[in-house]
């Protein structure tokens, strides 16, 4: 099934939506993974888990638009032996149900895995009411949970297979329309907790996770060009964050910059900043959402209405470069 | 199940005063919205119904009871001392620090403990999913899961009601302890949801109302609940908070007696009520 038009400027070719990489990988783990179960709250042709479930239905469970039960019955399978895995959109299985997951799945440490797709601003004309851009922070409140932001398919399918791979709770964040190719799956690797490094650099660090990962390599180059050696990172996992690549970006380049798809407060740059200040303070600038909801609009009027463009990450390179120097 | 009726009746006794006594030592705790419940944990894990082993706590064929009625702890921790899951003595550790018999159940701390609650509200989507778990495993096990009645106005057990109802679950058996009072007052009062019996019914539940402190009554209910076929059970218990120590709550003029324990210097008459025994 063909996802959403592309609503990320770039170079890199189109690939699939994070969420149809999901989808597939899912279904394909099902036939390793026999105590895998599904929880669905009546969104599975949207979050993909359905491709699970027409293929294994007795391990597939609609219980209807009600994200706190789905939580809850996921949790009860995980404590029966299962891996339980559930999703809705990020807005409501993490806003809904939040406290389902702090107590029924985080608190007893629970095999649970919660994915929330349609994150961010991304997802278009739908508006503020279906976009989930406080997901990340919360999520990070959940003491325990690993929290996983993929880029693009290659790695949302790697992501998913190491989900499956880690005991214990897992958010993971996947979004609505297509998005450009980081990587292939030939040549991915992937590993929970650790960053990639995308490309080499010595004056700055860009920090990105999700879609704006390959605005950030285009950033890259653009500040090549100016004679800007920059270093890309994909975060993917924001917790546990990868501490040592932090401390190689802060002590090695002296500046960062981090851009994603979620509010200022308790995302990425959170987590970054928060780390960075205590292994070694350098000067931080920010491409985020900021303190705002989204609103309805194509994915591309949105992305460029919020700025979460590779000008933007950019600009943001050389206001921290200017920083650094002085 | 064919144990005495006189012998529950004499591990009822043991259960209040144990609450009484763990909670007292604690200086906080729940006793009276644990004592409301006894018979029908008595009749679950003495009565020949709840399949657990203390000796095998995670056999993974055992039946579930889960208290979403989390503050009610102290009755759940009589109970499995009882069965001798860990020394008798360690009740007096209730609510201290380092102690697995934390204020509100910690699966983590505990085995025997099926879910950790205190959130209310979330017992019984646990229960859904234990039953499902069975039903996918085919090994009989059966699921029990007690709420309070103030309880009842979380929205999310409505929700797992209705998903209990859809799946014919009738390897789950929830049991309300209507015991009539919340934290500020009434239940009746505060939010009533009555008709509770013809909420679940309408969910297509099997339901029961008894009285909750017969101990025959709950036995009675819990084996009709265990025959009955392709639908989740539901058992109204009507019951009375503090049931056991009833006169010296009048006496004390808190007929609710929320959240607090027994003063230390009303402990003995407490215990010689429960001794004594409900007229």
């Amino acid at each position: 099934m063909a996802g959403a038009s592309s609503s990320v400027k770039s170079s890199r070719p189109l690939g699939k939506a994070t969420r149809d990489a999901f989808g597939r990988a899912l279904e394909s783990l099902g036939e390793s993974y026999g105590s895998l179960v599904v929880v669905d709250a009546d969104v599975g042709n949207s979050t993909r888990t359905e491709w699970f479930g027409l293929k294994y239905p007795d391990r597939f469970f609609n219980v209807g638009i009600a994200e706190s039960n789905q939580v809850g019955v996921a949790a009860g399978l995980a404590a029966a032996g299962h891996i339980s895995l559930v999703s809705s959109f990020a807005a409501f299985i993490i806003c809904n149900a939040y406290d389902q997951l702090r107590m029924s799945v985080a608190y007893p440490k629970l095999n649970v895995k919660v994915v929330g797709s349609h994150a961010g601003i991304s997802i278009g004309e739908d508006g503020a009411s279906q976009m989930g851009i406080e997901d990340v922070g919360l999520a990070c409140s959940l003491p325990g949970f690993v929290v996983v932001v993929p880029a693009d398919e290659a790695s949302a399918r790697a992501a998913t297979a190491a989900m499956m791979a880690h005991q214990g709770p897992v958010y993971l964040r996947v979004g609505r329309p297509d998005v450009p190719k980081v990587y292939s799956d030939e040549t991915i690797k992937f590993e929970l907790g650790k960053a990639n490094t995308l490309q080499e650099g010595t004056d700055l660090t860009i920090i990105a996770n999700g879609l704006m990962v390959g605005p950030a390599l285009d950033a890259a180059e653009a500040l090549a060009t100016e004679g800007i050696s920059v270093r890309v990172l994909d975060m993917h996992t924001v917790k546990p964050i990868d501490r040592d690549a932090l401390k190689a970006a802060a002590e090695e380049t002296g500046a960062i910059v981090v851009a994603e798809e979620h509010l200022a407060h308790g995302g990425l740059g959170s987590v970054v900043a928060m780390n960075v200040a205590e292994i070694k303070p350098v000067p931080i600038r920010y491409v985020n959402l900021g303190d705002q909801f989204g609103e309805s609009g194509s994915p591309e009027a949105l992305i460029e209405a919020y700025g979460l463009t590779a000008a933007n990450v950019a600009s943001a390179a050389r206001a921290v470069l200017a920083a650094k120097k002085a | 199940m064919s144990v005495p009726i006189d012998q529950l009746h004499a591990i009822a006794k043991e259960l209040r005063k144990d609450i009484l006594r763990m909670t007292t030592e604690a200086g906080s705790g729940h006793p009276s919205s644990s004592m409301s419940a006894v018979e029908v944990v008595t009749a679950l894990y003495f009565g020949g119904f709840l399949n657990f082993d203390a000796k095998n706590p995670k056999d993974p064929n055992r039946d579930r009871f889960i208290l979403s009625k989390g503050h009610a702890a102290p009755v759940l921790y009589a109970a499995l001392a009882h069965k001798g899951l860990f020394p008798h003595e360690e009740l007096m550790t209730l609510r201290k620090l380092g102690s697995r018999l934390e204020g509100h159940p910690n699966m983590l701390r505990l085995g025997g403990i099926e879910a950790s609650t205190g959130s209310l509200g979330q017992g019984l989507s646990m229960g859904v999913g234990y039953a499902l778990a069975a039903r996918l495993a085919k090994n009989g096990s059966q699921t029990y899961v007690m709420t309070g009645d103030g309880e009842l106005g979380q929205g999310q057990i409505w929700e797992a009601a209705a998903s209990a109802g859809k799946y014919g679950l009738d390897n789950l058996t929830c049991i309300v302890d209507r015991n009539g009072f919340q934290q500020t007052g009434s239940s009746f009062d505060v939010l009533n949801m009555d008709p509770i019996d013809g909420k679940f019914a309408s969910f297509g539940w099997s339901t029961q109302v008894i009285n909750g402190n017969d101990q025959q009554e709950v036995l009675d209910a819990l084996n009709r609940a265990r025959s009955n076929k392709g639908r989740p059970n539901c058992i109204v218990s009507l019951t009375k908070k503090g049931y056991g120590m009833l006169n010296l709550m009048a006496k004390l003029k808190d007929e609710n007696f929320h959240g607090k324990p027994m003063p230390a210097k009303y402990l003995d008459e407490a215990i010689a009520e429960v001794e004594a025994g409900v007229a």
